[in-house]
């Protein structure tokens, strides 16, 4: 029997307000007005940031001078400057962001809960604990340097957040992930990873654990080439994977009965995104350490701004990127010859956006 | 389809059933869209449905009616694709549908969970897009095709107006509308209807039902609904399938199904069956209750009470 699918009628096609069309050849989508503006503002945040992050700092070098130098142009000191000192700390600021906005944004969207982010998941933390796990052991194995400090670290710390996220689905798991059991583990798994990561850290040798300090705050200090390669590499495959499957984020914001009464696998579709989103932020935690906060609040600054009911992927992304590298400038810059670990910074703007989160939805809640 | 123009009057009823009540037969059974054979469900250990055999008649709307916990619901989910058989199979277009791929069942075919939820926020408009989703892709969101069907269901169900509203906003009926707007534009002929009515008035329910009665004879989709109130399912549905304890009771035209004898059996209610006064079709009387035993006056009845 034929697939009846029912052709709508010929003539000039209805329009439904509000869902203004763009269509190009076989591509067509919705054009919002507000996310769109949010978008361009963001990018072009990010792109000030950014010029600034390479321009200012001990030597400080014209915008012109960046321009010049980036192209090839500049004097042997800037050129060090901005292309070997600057840049990669910048790129790595830049992706790691985008990396963890867009993996809070898959995360809360899919969870359908704004607690619900890569850092309070126990993600981020499974990934430190792993990390530190070898920083604090390395000391008696005769220390890691090289290769396989700049590769083999942040391979630790991504399996490290891969395995926690996987024990964190599975033991949510009961015929299907409810959000909320999922939250609840989380949280679990979250404090268990970071009381491994405090035992770790007592046990250890007090360089090797101070080292793993300075990791664990998140930052963003002497990072190289070395750094920015692997998880560039990765981000430039992964993300555009995860943007591609994420047309089944909008039905899944129902219940699962509509979800797939609108054609989407609802426990394979909510679990390989969640998986993507898992190993997002494991990246790049592996690449600047656990950055607090970023994944918990752009999402959500990103989907008020744009004025969406969930969280807009892409602007999240750009919101991560322009929220991490504005912070590592403020960090280098505001606190003279003291650079604060970026982390801090973020925890510092992050938190108290978490309490007003928890105190705005309790109300919600009660009225 | 042959059958995509039967009025909804008692007369093409009559023939549409003469017609069904041949094809009931199992060597037939393959030639309606969607039935079950000897299916049994249940959740976890509890069984709920034992080897049930069912014939959705194409192009009609079947009501499914039965005391609370006989399996309606649960009966739905199963044709719906969303509770797999523990025996048994339903088969949608002569093919098993669990071996069918999700979106390809979404295809075919639409359903309206019993108290759908929508994100907070989202507005009529995006919500009843939703339903293209089975015909779209990453690259193919909003297409000419989608938007003409999205507009086709808005003004199908009245609420082009309120497109750009949040459905939080909107009033029960409204609500309503909006998501039978969403499994419309689907675009599929076969609609599963999981309570339809619940939580709305008296006014609001034979408003959505009419809707749904509309839809059928506008555009011959074939409708199975499970509905409480008796009296409705008999006026809207040209068939009825009675369930009792996770087997089918009776089924046929409503006349034939709803007798005195089976709402006692079925429903272990003692009743009187008459005729509708307005459409003819049964209209069930509960007998028993305070003022059975002769006519008192009302505020006679409500005055005693007080004192």
């Amino acid at each position: 029997m034929t697939e009846s699918v029912r052709t709508p009628v010929d003539g000039p096609a209805a329009r439904v307000r509000g869902r203004a069309p763009l269509r190009v050849g076989p591509v067509s989508t919705v054009l919002r007005l507000r996310p769109l503006v949010a978008l361009l503002g963001g990018l072009g945040g990010l792109l000030l940031v950014f010029a600034c992050d390479l321009a200012l700092g001990d030597y400080p070098i014209s915008p012109l001078g960046v321009l010049r130098t980036l192209f090839g142009g500049g004097d042997a000191g800037e050129r060090l400057v901005v292309l070997q000192l600057r840049l990669p700390r910048a790129l790595t600021g830049l992706l790691v962001g985008a990396a963890l906005g867009l993996s809070g944004a898959i995360t809360q969207a899919v969870v359908r809960n704004p607690l619900a982010s890569p850092d309070l998941l126990g993600v981020t933390t499974g990934a430190g604990a792993a990390a530190t796990l070898v920083i604090v052991t390395s000391g008696t194995l005769g220390g890691i340097s090289g290769l396989v400090a700049s590769l083999g670290l942040p391979l630790v710390a991504l399996a490290g957040g891969i395995v926690t996220a996987v024990l964190v689905g599975l033991l949510a798991h009961r015929g299907g992930v409810d959000s909320f059991r999922l939250v609840l583990v989380g949280i679990g798994m979250n404090a268990l990873t970071v009381n491994v990561t405090l035992w770790l850290l007592t046990i250890g040798e007090t360089q090797d654990a101070g080292r793993a300090m300075v990791w664990l705050t998140g930052s963003l200090n002497a990072r190289d080439w070395d750094n920015v390669v692997p998880v560039g590499l990765a981000l430039l495959v992964l993300v555009p994977v995860t943007l591609l499957g994420s047309h089944a984020l909008g039905a899944l914001q129902f219940d699962d009965d509509t979800v797939r009464e609108l054609g989407v696998p609802v426990n394979v579709a909510r679990g390989a995104l969640l998986l993507g989103a898992a190993v997002l932020a494991s990246l790049a935690t592996a690449a600047a350490g656990p950055i607090a906060f970023v994944a918990l609040a752009t999402p959500q600054i990103a989907l008020r701004t744009a004025g969406t009911p969930r969280p807009p992927l892409v602007v999240s992304m750009v919101f991560g990127a322009l929220l991490v590298v504005g912070a590592d400038l403020v960090s280098r810059t505001l606190f003279g010859p003291l650079q604060l670990p970026v982390g801090i910074v973020t925890a510092a703007l992050g938190a108290p956006y978490l309490i007003y989160l928890l105190v705005h939805r309790y109300r919600e809640v009660q009225t | 389809m042959t059958a995509s123009h039967i009025a909804h009057d008692p007369a093409a009823r009559t023939a549409a059933d003469t017609e069904s009540l041949s094809g009931d037969g199992s060597a037939e059974g393959a030639r309606n869209r969607l039935c079950a054979r000897d299916l049994s469900l249940g959740y976890g250990e509890r069984v709920v449905v034992d080897g049930l055999d069912l014939d959705v008649v194409d192009g009609t709307i079947t009501g499914v009616i039965g005391p609370n916990g006989c399996g309606k619901s649960t009966l739905l989910r199963a044709l719906g694709r969303l509770l797999r058989p523990k025996r048994g199979s339903v088969l949608l277009d002569g093919e098993p549908i669990h071996r069918m791929s999700t979106k390809e069942v979404a295809r075919r075919l639409g359903l309206l969970p019993q108290s759908p939820v929508a994100p907070e926020g989202l507005c009529v408009a995006d919500l009843v897009a939703r339903g293209r989703h089975p015909h779209q892709s990453w690259y193919r969101q909003w297409s000419g095709e989608d938007e003409s069907a999205v507009a086709e269901a808005l003004a199908l169900t009245g609420i082009g107006d309120l497109a750009d509203r949040s459905v939080d906003e909107l009033s029960g009926g409204q609500r309503q509308r909006a998501w039978l707007s969403m499994a419309l534009a689907q675009g599929t002929d076969l609609l599963l209807l999981d309570e339809p009515t619940t939580y709305l008035d008296l006014s609001h329910q034979v408003d959505v039902l009419e809707l749904i009665g509309r839809l059928h004879t506008e555009s011959g989709r074939t409708v199975v609904m499970v509905l409480h109130d008796l009296n409705l399912a008999a006026r809207y549905a040209d068939r009825l399938v009675a369930m009792s304890e996770g087997e089918i009771a009776a089924q046929g035209p409503p006349g034939e199904v709803l007798t005195e004898r089976l709402l006692h059996e079925v429903f272990d209610l003692r009743a009187r069956v008459i005729p509708d006064p307005v459409t003819g079709t049964p209209m069930v009387v509960p007998a028993g209750g305070r003022q059975a035993r002769g006519p008192e006056p009302e505020n006679g009845a409500l005055g005693t009470r007080g004192s």
